[in-house]
């Protein structure tokens, strides 16, 4: 693999997991923000594997396959079973913040990410560690997320692209985290996953909906 | 190349301009036949919009009582302002004569006199509709300039310039740069804003004067005969001008350079005409699976376009390889 295609590949991955999480913003569908989750985990497993390509590394490339796996068709695969068939739990209901507001915050969320990160870029300018702003916004926007939707599905969304960002800004800065590690950190975000379908399940038997603003009193 | 064929920037320029004249009704009606023929019905024709300004031009001038000198010089100014920018813009050839004068924040700004200009008339009016019609295409101008800005800004990091040849000859030479993600979100923003500008599906309705939706037919609803030729005229234009121009920042192939030979003009001609024909029909295509937005849904559309285009300016000035 030369430079140029490095480069190239690298920063298209690192564009498409950013416009995800935008795309995540602005849509209401439950169901269409699942699918856009599993297109950033597809973006995501791209950057261990174009760097393993890159440095002739098979562990780094392994760990992609795995990320693949796991963030592109598994959890994806279990947030749409959980997102249910009634009508009414297909979109997200009125969320806090007005999605043109959230799309201006999301905005300035950015470009913070951008002017907190560039002592990290200076530190080692490369073209892995120049694409890190991206992973970074990533993070931010994933905090918003789970801040402003209320929904139980939308916020573990948001906890899947907190989790997607941290791992896509050590893959970008240590040029990938040990293989025990990376597993540990998969089979945790599975686990909290499968128990939050499963709470989600509950609720919904229980209260007849997941929207957790509705939650906030006691009932006796 | 020899001194005989050469030709001064000046005739392809003119020639630029003649051909947005001419071509602007057949693209409106070229969009208009292939939306009809894909709801299954015949349709009016490519030159029907040509047969529409025959029949309004010969009609008499009527002014509505009580409107000012704003009324009377606003269809002129969408239209000069619109010719103006179809000078500017390297859509032939490169070497316009007004290129190092007007630059790109230049064009957003003719762009935006325009819209102005037919805003102010709306009002001028004092019609309910008018008025109604003048916020609404406001609202939706504020958000569209920006993001138009912020757009070609991205385009123009890679080239080092905000003069539309310089954008447009650096793609050309490097087209590598088309597939990287800054470019990428500015075509998608720029596509979104291009789209409202022109008040096309789905944030406008060309062809609706149902009272609670229409934008740009609200304003012009009083004027008639020739004014509301030249309106029609316009507007027709700035649509051709602004797919030309989408079309020679991402597809610069076949633009003649600053001093053509008479092949070279002859060649830049067939390829600008052939590449807005393909995204007008694009557009049309696409306009018949979609429905209009709610008003009051616009602004997140544009928000997001206006996002992209940010993003698009932070990838292509962060990502930037260091040369």
């Amino acid at each position: 693999m030369t430079q140029a295609t490095y480069n190239g590949v690298l920063n298209l991955a690192a564009g498409a997991f950013l416009l995800a999480a935008v795309l995540i913003v602005w849509r209401r569908e439950l169901r269409s923000i699942v699918v856009l989750l599993a297109w950033q985990g597809l973006a995501l497993a791209a950057i261990p594997v174009t760097e393993g390509i890159y440095h002739h590394d098979a562990a780094l490339v392994i760990v992609g396959v795995v990320v693949l796996v796991l963030r592109a068709v598994i959890l994806p695969l279990l947030l749409v079973r959980a997102v249910g068939t009634e009508p009414h739990e297909r979109r997200e209901s009125t969320p806090l913040v007005n999605t043109t507001t959230s799309l201006l915050i999301t905005a300035a969320l950015t470009v913070l990410a951008y002017a907190v990160t560039r002592p990290i870029i200076a530190l080692d300018p490369s073209p892995a560690t120049r694409a890190v702003p991206a992973a970074f916004a990533v993070i931010l926007i994933a905090v918003f997320v789970m801040v402003s939707r209320r929904r139980a599905l939308s916020q573990a969304v948001g906890f899947m692209m907190l989790d997607n960002g941290i791992a896509a800004t050590a893959f970008l800065i240590t040029a990938g985290v040990p293989l025990i590690v990376e597993l540990g950190a998969s089979l945790d975000v599975t686990f909290a996953v499968l128990v939050l379908g499963l709470l989600t399940g509950y609720m919904r038997a229980t209260f007849g909906g997941t929207d957790l603003d509705q939650l906030r009193e006691l009932r006796g | 190349m020899s001194a005989a064929t050469e030709l001064p920037g000046l005739t392809a320029t003119a020639l630029q301009v003649v051909a947005v004249v001419a071509g602007a009704p057949f693209v409106v009606g070229g969009m208009r036949q292939v939306r009809a023929r894909l709801e299954g019905r015949a349709g009016g024709g490519i030159g029907q919009p040509w047969r529409d300004l025959r029949k309004q031009l010969r009609k008499q001038q009527i002014t509505p009582a009580g409107t000012t000198v704003v009324f009377g010089f606003a269809p002129a100014v969408v239209a000069g302002t619109t010719l103006l920018i179809a000078a500017i813009l390297p859509l032939i050839a490169l070497g316009s004569p007004l290129d190092s004068a007007a630059d790109l924040f230049g064009v957003v700004g003719l762009l935006f006199l325009g819209t102005v200009a037919l805003t102010l008339a709306g009002l001028d009016t004092g019609t309910a509709f008018g008025g109604m019609g003048s916020s609404r295409e406001i609202t939706i101008a504020a958000l569209v300039e920006p993001t138009i800005l912020l757009a070609v800004f991205a385009l123009s990091v890679p080239g080092h310039s905000a003069n539309l040849a310089a954008i447009v000859s650096a793609t050309a030479d490097h087209p590598g740069q088309l597939v990287s993600p800054g470019s990428l979100l500015a075509f998608v923003a720029l596509a979104i804003v291009i789209i409202a500008e022109t008040g096309r599906l789905p944030v406008d309705n060309p062809s609706t004067h149902l009272e609670l939706t229409m934008i740009h037919e609200a304003m012009i609803l009083e004027y008639a005969g020739p004014k509301l030729a030249l309106v029609e005229w316009a507007s027709g234009m700035r649509l051709t001008v602004l797919l030309g121009l989408v079309a020679n920042l991402f597809l610069p192939w076949g633009v003649a350079g600053a001093h053509p030979s008479v092949l070279a003009v002859l060649i830049g001609l067939v390829a600008i005409s052939a590449k807005v024909a393909v995204l007008a029909g694009v557009l049309a295509t696409g306009e018949v699976f979609i429905a209009k937005l709610r008003y009051f849904r616009i602004p997140e559309l544009l928000a997001g376009s206006f996002l992209l285009a940010l993003l698009a300016v932070t990838a292509s000035y962060f990502f930037a390889t260091p040369t």
